[in-house]
């Protein structure tokens, strides 16, 4: 059996291995039997990264601060922020409804926010401290749960539905979890967590784990 | 293909799922750890029918009452109004919001629906080792992976309708029992994607 070389990647989807040659810029590898992506070619990526993690953390902020909208009818003014869908909900008794809502759009996508951003910042200069792979695995968890895209269009689909009752008002919260939802697709699509990894300290110096592939 | 494609399982190798370095075990049995990133690996998922086909089993199960019950009631003076997901559907539709009719019934209906006859399968296929239409099936579970999320829709809807509509006495919103197992079904249906390893399908290849 020959060694395989160090560029040699398992097709994650199917196992098939093989060679990912140098991508040019905007370029995509695919593995030929299943068709899923593999790498990306972008020269460059982590400072774009960590601007798009900056900016999703500054319009987070906004988002959650915010009123998302204002609604007034016969008197009276109502206006609900992120929270205040689930807060609204638990306090109607429906509880574990309302702690999923808060997890979805608000918990998941901070955790993914700040893990991105330490992991972004720390492996800048690698080797990066094995604490990052920690944070890999927490971005990789709660960014399968963050759901502010679906969010955003609940959000719309609910401001239709109300607009019938009452006069709407969209306020700045609104905009900022549209703009959240493009800034948090952006940063899922063009984070390559396989790259970060190779940036990190190895956690079996010694070897005795198994032998890699180097 | 004889011998079969040229995979990692074949040449010996176990990828790691987390962090995705190729390298060979120390010892013949499990279980292995990466020894980049520490986590344990295995050539291909422990249990990978029983666990996709228990969270399925059980999504279905949640589906009925997530659709039977209603997502919210709506209080009046002089009425109590519940309402289903389909309601919704039709509501918006008899109000001449086909759009929004087609997107909350593509993401609370066709999609947790299809995904689940999807997933299944795929499962049975996988199981039987089936070698047809494999880069369609592939491509299959790539779809449903990503799809999944947005049947969450209905429930942020319910969560920003309840917030708003809270003019008591005269109009106000109460959220109801249906969100809870439509919640449930999304996130089974989650788990179920996330259990299943593709490259079983690939394997009688």
């Amino acid at each position: 059996m020959e060694p395989l070389a160090a560029d040699i990647v398992a097709c994650p989807d199917c196992d098939l291995l093989q060679r990912v040659p140098p991508l040019p810029d905007g370029g995509t590898a695919r593995c030929p039997r299943c068709g899923r992506t593999l790498a990306h070619g972008r020269p460059g990526a982590s400072d774009r990264m960590l601007a798009l993690a900056v900016a999703a953390l500054v319009v987070f902020l906004l988002a959650n601060a915010e009123p998302l909208m204002r609604l007034s009818t016969a008197g009276q003014e109502v206006s609900t922020t992120v929270l205040g869908g689930a807060r609204e909900m638990w306090r109607q008794g429906e509880r574990t409804a309302a702690l999923l809502v808060a997890l979805f759009a608000v918990v998941a996508p901070f955790v993914y926010i700040s893990a991105m951003l330490a992991v972004l910042l720390a492996t800048r200069r690698p080797p990066a401290p094995r604490w990052v792979g920690v944070l890999l695995r927490w971005a990789e968890v709660s960014g399968l749960w963050s759901m502010v895209e679906v969010m955003m269009l609940g959000l719309l689909v609910a401001l239709v539905k109300i607009a019938r009752l009452a006069s709407v008002a969209p306020r700045v919260g609104l905009f900022a979890v549209g703009a959240l939802a493009f800034l948090l697709a952006a940063m899922s699509a063009g984070f390559d967590p396989r790259e970060a990894w190779s940036r990190v300290r190895w956690a079996d110096e010694g070897g005795g784990a198994g032998e890699a592939l180097r | 293909m004889r011998g079969g494609a040229p995979t990692a399982a074949r040449a010996g190798v176990v990828p790691c799922g987390t962090c995705g370095l190729l390298s060979r075990p120390a010892g013949a049995v499990g279980p292995w750890t990466c020894p980049r990133c520490g986590d344990r690996i295995a050539s291909r998922r422990e249990r990978p029918f029983q666990d996709a086909w228990a969270y399925i089993v059980a999504a279905a199960i949640c589906y009925l009452p997530a659709n039977t019950l209603p997502v919210m009631t709506t209080r009046t003076i002089k009425y109590e109004e519940p309402s289903t997901i389909i309601g919704g559907v039709v509501y918006f539709y008899e109000s001449g919001s086909w759009f929004l009719a087609l997107i909350i019934l593509v993401a609370s209906v066709i999609i947790p629906l299809g995904k689940l006859a999807s997933l299944a399968y795929l499962l049975a296929t996988t199981q039987r080792r089936s070698t047809a239409y494999n880069r369609e099936r592939a491509r299959l579970y790539r779809l449903l992976k990503v799809i999944g999320r947005w049947s969450m829709l209905d429930v942020f809807v319910v969560a920003f309708v309840v917030a708003l509509i809270q003019f008591q006495p005269f109009m106000s919103v109460v959220p109801g029992t249906g969100v809870l197992f439509f919640a449930a079904v999304v996130i089974l249906t989650i788990f179920a994607a996330d259990s299943f390893d593709p490259r079983l399908i690939w394997d009688a290849d």
